[in-house]
């Protein structure tokens, strides 16, 4: 609770100032996203609360097994097995999308088995941006497993900037590489399909996840294993298995449990006429 | 080996081969069948005939080939219905394979207006394409606060300054309407994400059939009036504009092509089940 | 200094973007995010430059060491070909840059999304199985959605399947998207803030 009271005083500070000033609502805090706001506000002092939590007591996280998570690492030995590489596409989205972030903070800890087994990956990138941030994370994945001689940075490529440019690109790699593992996590849209097609034809492993609801069910057709929506967010923090970052699912989920309840509230208000709670809600 | 367990294991080309000739065929046929508008796609039209001559209209075009059978058709009926309208589209793109697509779509449209004996619309006066622009999320943000500190040039190459439909335009907020075209990131999701609500924007979008699922949320919300999904999004939205013309649109004979497409998915999807019953005992 | 550096840059302009939501016309915040944003697309435009230099760099070796080659040279080719056309002729409607993109540009990347059509076909035959109760009930669901959507279902079959399949993907459809979406959403921004206030540095060398 402190930890709530704490986040909430310094976050709501400059507005309570405001109001203690006497300005009118409006030119410098905006009144109507305070639903926002207030959520951020829970949000973030969920988080801390965990963080301390769980750093008092590391034994106290309970995290469910996530079989696409575990598949990666036999994935990469087969890769080894068979002296074949690891062919890993981080989406087609840049930076920006939060999904590439995540599959960024992903390919690290893949690229740390990759070094550890003396395997190869190949990281092909839609956006320059991108391959820039990939090869930094491959790069100091093969430094600290005390390999960096390993590295070979023509492995994460530029292949174009055209959604299906890349695909065919991405394809040729599958076809003429023949990767024995292929792990597709981040934001992908309709080359979904092709690459997890192509990918099942070449035989090789292959796990995939996303957020994109709409593309789940062509990479559960075609793939081994999916990610599935926030298991590709929980993915960074359960193969680091940091209690810290684990920390954080327990955060999320507590929030869910919130929404639901806030669902199952205004669901039942609003069957018996009362609007009040989904007007609340609304976005401004 | 009986039949049905060569069926199940059935080489891919020829499910190729039958999707090949179910697209074809029909498109070679020309048969037209009819069918009712979705009312996500009305709305975009009725909000369309709310608005004064003179209006200008922000287009997104975010878009490229790979999705042109899909979306061109809706973006040429909507250019065709602003200019027999006396609207003006301002039209801006996100995606770099974009603008030759547009200015594709507005020569289409000048060519079916000359059939209709009515006056070219003129660059920069009737329209301008403002062309592509790198960055997407910061484009969108930016174009909310300084549309012209966005695109100081248009796509030819003229000062923002020096184009008389950009007159007064300053953001986001200076257009009644804006419509969003898309085949995927960034698109519908980004521009409703990042500026809809900051900008309180009057926004419908035009996109492709897979990504419609996603932008449903939007419309129940009301962050999205209109909603046109896919080529049948297109084809209802030709519908709506071309009523009372003799034109037919792409979408609109595309639609066939696909009805048989769909079938020939259902079909293999049932002969499989079949198949796999069948044979269930021996394995 | 070689980790703080980054993760205050990180922690402030993520905190920054994040307030920025929430007030308004403060002196010099609307100008300062502007600058931001503005300095987004600049990195974002420069970054083509790595990526131009990594094609040529990683193409031209592979050509060097006698690997595919004819895919190589094809696509450095078009590469340097597409690049003198433009800056040469221009990009009117008339130019041979724009003949050259709606000549084959435009027709192989239909082509690769037309594909779609063909493995959809393929995966859909492979993998929908009524092997249990809920395959079948999504089995079922899929087909009236594919009928509902065209006009043979309308028009040949029976006029409420439109009704039937917007009821389907309106509903049923929508309330387990929308339980994917709230879970992925949170999980979005766990790690957006996991990042912003520098729980996760992994991407700046371990721990």
């Amino acid at each position: 609770m402190k930890h709530v009271l704490r986040v909430s005083g310094i976050l709501l500070l400059p507005v309570l100032l405001q109001a203690a000033n006497g300005n009118p609502p409006g030119p410098f805090f905006d009144y109507l996203r305070l639903n926002v706001f207030l959520a951020v506000i829970v949000m973030a002092a969920l988080l801390i609360y965990f963080f301390q939590r769980i750093k008092k007591n590391p034994e106290s996280i309970f995290v469910r097994r996530i079989p696409g998570i575990d598949a990666i690492e036999e994935a990469v030995g087969r890769a080894t097995e068979m002296g074949r590489p690891v062919l890993y596409v981080p989406g087609i989205e840049d930076i920006t999308e939060i999904q590439t972030i995540a599959s960024m903070l992903i390919l690290g800890k893949v690229a740390e088995t990759v070094a550890r087994y003396k395997t190869t990956i190949l990281v092909p990138c839609r956006i320059p941006f991108v391959m820039t941030v990939a090869e930094e994370m491959v790069r100091q994945a093969f430094y600290n497993v005390g390999m960096p001689e390993d590295h070979r940075p023509e492995n994460i490529s530029f292949i174009s900037d055209e959604q299906f440019a890349y695909t065919a690109g991405v394809n040729g790699i599958m076809l003429r590489e023949k990767p024995a593992a292929n792990i597709m996590l981040g934001r992908f849209f309709a080359e979904s399909l092709i690459l997890s097609e192509t990918g099942f034809q070449s035989g090789a492993i292959q796990v995939a996840g996303t957020a994109e609801v709409t593309q789940l069910p062509f990479f559960i057709a075609a793939c081994d294993y999916t990610l599935i929506g926030e298991e590709l967010f929980a993915a960074s923090a359960y193969l680091s298995r940091d209690a810290k970052l684990l920390s954080n699912l327990k955060a999320t989920d507590y929030y869910k449990v919130l929404i639901v309840g806030i669902i199952v509230v205004g669901s039942i208000l609003a069957t018996f006429g009362y609007d009040w709670l989904p007007r609340m809600l609304t976005i401004h | 080996m009986n039949l049905l367990d060569k069926f199940l294991i059935l080489d891919r080309r020829w499910v190729f081969l039958l999707m090949a000739l179910a697209i074809i065929i029909p498109l070679l046929l020309n048969i037209t069948l009819p069918f009712t508008p979705d009312k996500a796609v009305e709305a975009i039209y009725n909000e369309l005939e709310t608005l004064e001559p003179g209006t200008r209209v922000l287009v997104s075009c975010d878009y490229d080939p790979g999705s042109k059978p899909e979306l061109q058709p809706f973006a040429v009926a909507l250019f065709y219905y602003l200019f027999t309208h006396e609207l003006s589209p301002v039209i801006t793109c996100l995606w770099p394979g974009a603008p030759p697509l547009v200015e594709s779509a507005l020569l289409e449209v000048t060519a079916m207006l000359a059939l209709d004996g009515r006056a070219a619309p003129l660059n920069h006066i009737d329209y301008v394409n403002l062309g592509y622009k790198q960055g997407a999320q910061f484009v969108m943000l930016s174009m909310g606060s300084d549309m012209r500190g966005t695109f100081p040039l248009d796509y030819t190459g003229t000062p923002i300054d020096e184009i008389p439909v950009m007159d007064g335009i300053e953001n986001l907020n200076s257009f009644d309407l804006f419509v969003e075209i898309s085949a995927g990131s960034a698109g519908t999701k980004e521009w409703v994400q990042t500026v809809q609500g900051r900008y309180d924007l009057r926004l419908a979008a035009a996109c492709t059939a897979v990504m419609a699922p996603d932008c449903i949320p939007y419309l129940q919300a009301n962050q999205l009036f209109g909603l046109a999904g896919g080529m049948k999004g297109s084809a209802d939205f030709e519908k709506l504009v071309y009523d009372g013309t003799d034109y037919i649109g792409q979408a609109t004979i595309g639609m066939n092509a696909q009805s048989f497409g769909h079938l020939v998915i259902i079909i293999f999807i049932i002969l499989g089940n079949i198949a796999f019953f069948a044979t269930r005992e021996k394995r | 200094m070689k980790k703080e550096i980054p993760l205050l840059i990180t922690f402030l302009l993520g905190t920054w973007m994040i307030l920025e939501f929430f007030f308004h016309n403060i002196p010099h915040v609307d100008q300062i995010t502007e600058i931001l944003t503005n300095g987004g697309m600049v990195i974002a435009a420069f970054t083509y430059i790595l990526g131009v230099m990594n094609i040529l760099q990683v193409n031209a070796n592979r050509i060097k060491h006698h690997q595919d080659r004819p895919y190589k040279w094809t696509l450095l080719v078009g590469f340097v070909l597409m690049i003198l056309l433009g800056f040469t002729w221009g990009i009117d409607v008339d130019s041979p840059f724009q003949w050259m993109y709606n000549t084959f540009y435009v027709p192989l990347q239909a082509t690769m999304f037309s594909l779609l059509a063909f493995y959809i076909a393929s995966a859909a035959f492979r993998a929908f199985r009524a092997r249990s109760v809920e395959a079948t009930l999504l089995l079922v669901a899929a087909v009236l959605v594919m009928l509902g959507r065209v006009p043979i279902g309308e028009e040949w079959i029976w006029s409420r399947l439109p009704d039937i399949s917007n009821w389907i993907m309106d509903y049923p459809n929508m309330a387990g998207k929308r339980a994917i979406l709230i879970g992925a959403a949170l999980g979005a921004i766990s790690t957006g803030l996991r990042v912003i206030i520098g729980m996760e540095r992994s991407y700046l060398g371990g721990e």
